[in-house]
């Protein structure tokens, strides 16, 4: 046998081993590939059934309605689970029902939508810039809206009460229009002919530095008292909320977090890098900027309620990536994960220390030794 | 928008044809004025020096890089007037190592190549799932459809890849590189494949390689780029000559024939580094 007919051989060889393989196995080639993933046909590539995905959002979902039940039961006065039911039902009435609806609900709901926009934007800015560090912070939304809080507090006139300006709709107002210039600004910026994940990166470390300066000269320059009161909101808190933080935060989240799921199928492409996901169809250009704008929407929304509550957007879609074993994270499991993380850190916040904390604080003390952990824990996994 | 003409059937279009074509990067020309045609059915492949705009002139052809001047135009169409979504139907790219994200099993990957061919209107179908699985099979990766991209050797990452552009189910794949980082059984591999998806398949495939014996081996016709322009084009034999080589890659060479299949194979000349001869090695190792 010459070298050629030896080499035209192996190839044929080569080629069949599959085939030959799924024979001796006795399994259809069909049976072998599909096996686990029956096509839910959702969206146009049709949602894969991942079993473990469905089952952490399930569960993540009813922590979360475990943790909203348990956020307006507790308080300076204990109010059982079952009134608490009852009261959210409409059926019961009195004070209790009054403390239910007025005073508690309002807060443990603008927790939950904080938590679900922000950990709906954090999985879809680390997606698409596939990076764990793209948090909607690098895009500039958080810096942008804490100048504009900063301003409104510091130079918005004779209140320096928080409380008073949020009710007036100062601080909020201020916020989002903060976060929507600086968002603007980066993706002006980043633009070169198109925008390229690494710099955005790169232009909202730099625009978010520069406008950073700014909230600090604001600080500096202003009044003790409001400068405490801008202090507390640039940790995030949930403490001055009202039915005034729920209907805004509920809106956008009702409209932008179906259409990010909308955007899951492309995100999965966009996931590949440009050249590819050109070369399959998608128009990456123009994704892009939908899901940033998104991201900097849900993200604007929640700062605004309560200020940039730290870390949620970044750590809770890398805690539902590594509890799911994705490539990417998913966006309903960290959107729940989110609203867990900022329910049960408001819950703490106002229960576990003589005086209140900051729920910002909170979800940064829990949530950065517990992406710590999952790290290691992986690192253990990897090398096994 | 106007209805374009259905030219995918008439063989006298080329496939892909660039007309006055520059292409470069941030305003500096690496090709220029160049016309070029592909034909249907055929193996091309770039070559050129390292920075002569192979690649970048693949990357004009699969509409990643805008041309600074001129016009690709698909199938008798400007490539730039059709929606991404319709190209990628006849036209899929393989970029230079690209990288999947952590997770993703070589399933996921080639299920993607079906990207074009879905919708709202026309979700994920079993004949997505078939083709996707073909793919796999045809690229010899069904034992590892389930497993992590990340995990596999560099030969059958490669193939992943390439089965992501076949299950694409375009007629033209445009490769980049589609052998770098692999030892020369593995080139092997991916090159007997992308031959045999020209010969089964019908597919038209431009590639950039960088072997030029290899290239030589699996092509039917080579461009040669040099000099911001063609240097030379047409059949390997008739292009790869001691005097093209010089020219165009600087590179003192005898050409002669591949004892295998008599496609034109490159013996660089030996310089004054190349002291001794290798029939004496053994005996300048004092081994024989």
């Amino acid at each position: 046998m010459s070298a050629a007919e030896q080499a035209r051989t192996r190839t044929e060889a080569q080629a069949r081993t599959g085939t030959e393989a799924q024979a001796r196995t006795g399994a259809h080639p069909r049976a072998h590939a599909a096996a686990g993933r029956r096509g839910v046909v959702v969206g146009p590539v049709g949602l894969a059934w991942r079993p473990r995905v469905f089952w952490y959002t399930v569960a993540a979902l009813g922590a979360v309605g475990v943790l909203i039940v348990l956020g307006v039961a507790i308080g300076s006065t204990w109010i059982a689970p079952a009134t608490v039911l009852r009261s959210l039902f409409g059926l019961e009435t009195g004070p209790d029902a009054f403390i239910v609806s007025t005073l508690r609900l309002p807060r443990v709901l603008t927790g939950a939508l904080v938590g679900l926009t922000l950990g709906v934007a954090g999985a879809l800015t680390q997606t698409f810039t596939r990076n764990p560090l793209g948090t909607p912070d690098i895009i500039g939304v958080t810096s942008g809206a804490s100048v504009g809080a900063v301003a409104a507090i510091v130079l918005g006139g004779g209140s320096y009460s928080v409380s008073a300006i949020v009710l007036g709709g100062g601080i909020p107002v201020a916020a989002t229009i903060g976060a929507l210039l600086a968002a603007a600004a980066v993706y002006g910026f980043g633009w070169r002919g198109g925008v390229q994940s690494y710099r955005l990166i790169l232009v909202g470390i730099g625009v978010s530095a520069t406008l950073d300066a700014v909230t600090s000269y604001l600080l500096v320059r202003a009044k003790i008292t409001a400068a405490a009161a801008a202090s507390q909101w640039l940790v995030g808190s949930l403490s001055s909320t009202s039915w005034s933080s729920v209907w805004p935060l509920l809106m956008v989240a009702a409209i932008a977090v179906p259409l990010a799921l909308a955007t899951s199928a492309a995100l999965g492409i966009g996931q590949l890098g440009d050249e590819v996901a050109t070369g399959v169809g998608l128009a990456v250009q123009r994704h892009r900027l939908v899901v940033i704008a998104l991201a900097v929407v849900l993200t604007a929304a929640a700062v605004a309620a309560a200020g940039p509550v730290g870390f949620v957007a970044f750590v809770v879609p890398q805690v539902g990536l590594r509890l799911a074993g994705t490539n990417r994270p998913p966006l309903l499991l960290a959107g729940a994960l989110g609203a867990a993380l900022v329910l049960a850190a408001d819950l703490l916040a106002r229960s576990a220390f003589p005086w209140q904390v900051p729920v910002g604080i909170i979800t940064t003390v829990i949530g950065a030794p517990y992406l710590i952990w999952l790290l290691i824990r992986h690192r253990k996994e990897m090398s096994r | 928008m106007t209805p374009t003409p259905d030219t995918t059937t008439d063989a006298t279009v080329p496939v892909l044809e660039a007309r006055g074509l520059a292409v470069g990067y941030d305003r500096h020309p690496v090709l220029s004025d160049l016309d070029l045609r592909i034909e249907r059915g055929t193996v091309t492949t770039f070559l050129g020096a390292n920075g002569c705009g192979k690649s970048t002139l693949l990357k004009a052809f699969g509409r990643v890089l805008k041309p600074q001047a001129g016009e690709v135009h698909l199938d008798g169409t400007p490539i730039r007037r059709e929606s991404n979504r319709a190209v990628a139907k006849k036209l899929a790219i393989l970029p230079q190592s690209p990288v999947a994200p952590a997770g993703t099993s070589v399933l996921d990957l080639v299920m993607r190549g079906r990207n074009p061919h879905q919708s709202w209107a026309k979700p994920w179908t079993a004949d997505d799932a078939d083709v996707a699985e073909q793919a796999i099979a045809a690229t010899g990766l069904t034992e590892v459809a389930h497993r992590d991209v990340a995990s596999l050797s560099g030969g059958q990452r490669q193939r992943a890849w390439i089965a992501l552009v076949v299950a694409q189910q375009a007629e033209t794949l445009l490769l980049d590189e589609p052998t770098t980082y692999l030892d020369l059984a593995h080139q092997l591999e991916v090159l007997r494949l992308v031959r045999r998806l020209n010969r089964e398949q019908g597919s038209t495939v431009v590639m950039v390689l960088h072997d030029l014996t290899l290239a030589a081996r699996y092509s039917d016709r080579l461009v040669v780029l040099h000099e911001g322009g063609v240097a030379a084009d047409g059949t390997p034999a008739d292009v790869l000559t001691p005097e093209l080589l010089e020219r165009a890659f600087g590179l003192h060479a005898r050409v002669v024939a591949d004892p295998v299949t008599g496609a034109p194979m490159i013996v660089p000349e030996a310089d004054e580094h190349d002291v001794v001869r290798h029939d004496e090695l053994a005996g300048a190792l004092n081994l024989g």
